[in-house]
């Protein structure tokens, strides 16, 4: 009866290993960024990634089986999801590259989701089939909410898209009125003296 | 002897991190959150070090991995150094990116080495762990259900309040661009006319005083 209890545990922790994990961070230029996960064959994997900021809001994504079997591979793309049945197992590649670019970093979010989600607790698997009403609805309502997380979460990084702009463009109109204005007070005051010289006796420098 | 292999296999197995990533040895990686406050944040990292001899990742216990996480106001909120293996925890306190970033303190090792590291960070809802939870209050099922979906409703309610905290900044941001640009315009208007004032009379007494005008 143990032995069949560890047996079932063992083989719940094992099929039920599905996780999600999403990071937000920093690509500089000419940078390459390669994220690894070693996923089981026949599992449900979706990747899914936005540009926050940074240039023309675009990156170069690729996504590679173990067997280097090129699953997904795209160029300058702002946004996009990309699902997929693992039929190897083994070590997928997904890389993120801002090479075309010289000078503008950019800040990607990523989120991989790996597997179907793992019951609450590792028993639940074994009265699925006994779901009441309530239990039917409550989970029901977890699967909306995790729709409304995720729909928060892109909300989010757009609206952070707009207001990294606006206060960029804040900062910019400061110092390009202030430049603007030493320029002109410059050439103001150079053209007068240049205008000065043309009517200035030039002392001649005699032999 | 059987049963408690079996159940060391089970545990070891689901202790085996997911995402990993290569850093050099002193590169500082670092990942942004963005977090409503009072949002838990868990992250647990394993490093391993490329071992050119056997060309692949081996376990080193003697490598520190620094953690280092900033608040929004770049204040650092928690510098610690840890072994190969460690876990960080931190409640948001105020709204907005937390950077949490990572490196290797070492360069004693072969130099120019790249290091492995496993990386899991979890937020909000999802940095709960629900098994403990059931254990500690005696929940069944649907009550564990009923607790994760309260969870997650204080979540997203966290996160439109700081939509709306966002939202007044950047109304903010753009009400101080247009009367930027307006109130610099006028400064500039000001300053060209000034100078060129200033430009003509200049003038017209340097042509006096050589007598031309």
């Amino acid at each position: 009866m143990d032995f069949r209890a560890a047996v079932i545990l063992l083989l719940a922790v094992i099929a039920t290993v599905s996780r999600a994990i999403e990071l937000t961070f920093e690509l500089p230029d000419n940078a390459n960024q390669c994220f690894y996960e070693d996923i089981k064959q026949g599992v449900d994997a979706t990747i899914e990634f936005q540009v926050v900021t940074g240039g023309q809001y675009d990156v170069d994504m690729a996504l590679e089986a173990p067997n280097g079997k090129v699953l997904y591979k795209d160029v300058r793309k702002q946004y996009d999801s990309f699902t997929w049945k693992t039929e190897v197992e083994g070590t997928y590649k997904v890389c993120f590259s801002n090479e075309f670019s010289t000078f503008s970093h950019k800040i990607v979010y990523m989120d991989w989701q790996i597997g179907e989600e793992k019951p609450l607790l590792p028993n639940m698997e074994q009265h699925m089939s006994a779901m009441t009403m309530m239990e039917t609805s409550s989970s029901g309502i977890h699967e909306r909410l995790k729709a409304i997380d995720d729909y928060q979460t892109h909300h989010r990084l757009r609206e952070a898209t707009g207001r990294k702009r606006a206060e960029e463009l804040n900062e910019r109109v400061l110092w390009w009125s202030v430049g603007q204005t030493v320029v002109v007070v410059f050439i103001g005051v150079g053209q007068v003296f240049i205008l000065r010289s043309f009517f200035t006796d030039k002392r001649t420098i005699s032999y | 002897m059987l049963i408690r292999s079996v159940l060391l296999l089970a545990v070891l197995v689901s202790s085996t991190y997911a995402l990993y990533f290569h850093i050099a040895e002193t590169e500082r990686k670092c990942f942004i959150e963005e977090i409503p406050d009072e949002t838990m944040v868990i992250g647990n990292y394993k490093v391993q070090l490329f071992d050119p001899n056997t060309k692949g990742y081996a376990d080193y216990p003697g490598i520190g991995m620094h953690v280092e996480i900033k608040d929004p106001d770049d204040k650092v909120i928690l510098s610690k150094l840890y072994t190969s293996e460690g876990k960080f925890t931190f409640t948001s306190h105020s709204p907005g990116e937390h950077v949490i970033c990572l490196y290797s303190n070492s360069s004693s090792w072969f130099s120019g080495a790249q290091l492995r590291v496993h990386m899991d960070i979890q937020t909000g809802e999802h940095a709960q762990d629900y098994e403990k939870v059931a254990a500690k209050d005696k929940l069944n099922e649907l009550q564990l259900r009923i607790r994760q979906l309260l969870d997650q409703v204080e979540q997203i309610t966290k996160e439109q309040n700081y939509q709306r905290y966002r939202e007044e900044r950047f109304r903010a941001t753009s009400e101080s661009t247009n009367s930027r640009v307006l109130w610099w315009s006028v400064v500039q208007t000001v300053i060209l006319l000034l100078t060129g004032f200033w430009q003509m009379r200049h003038l017209k007494g340097f042509f006096e005083a050589k007598k031309l005008v």
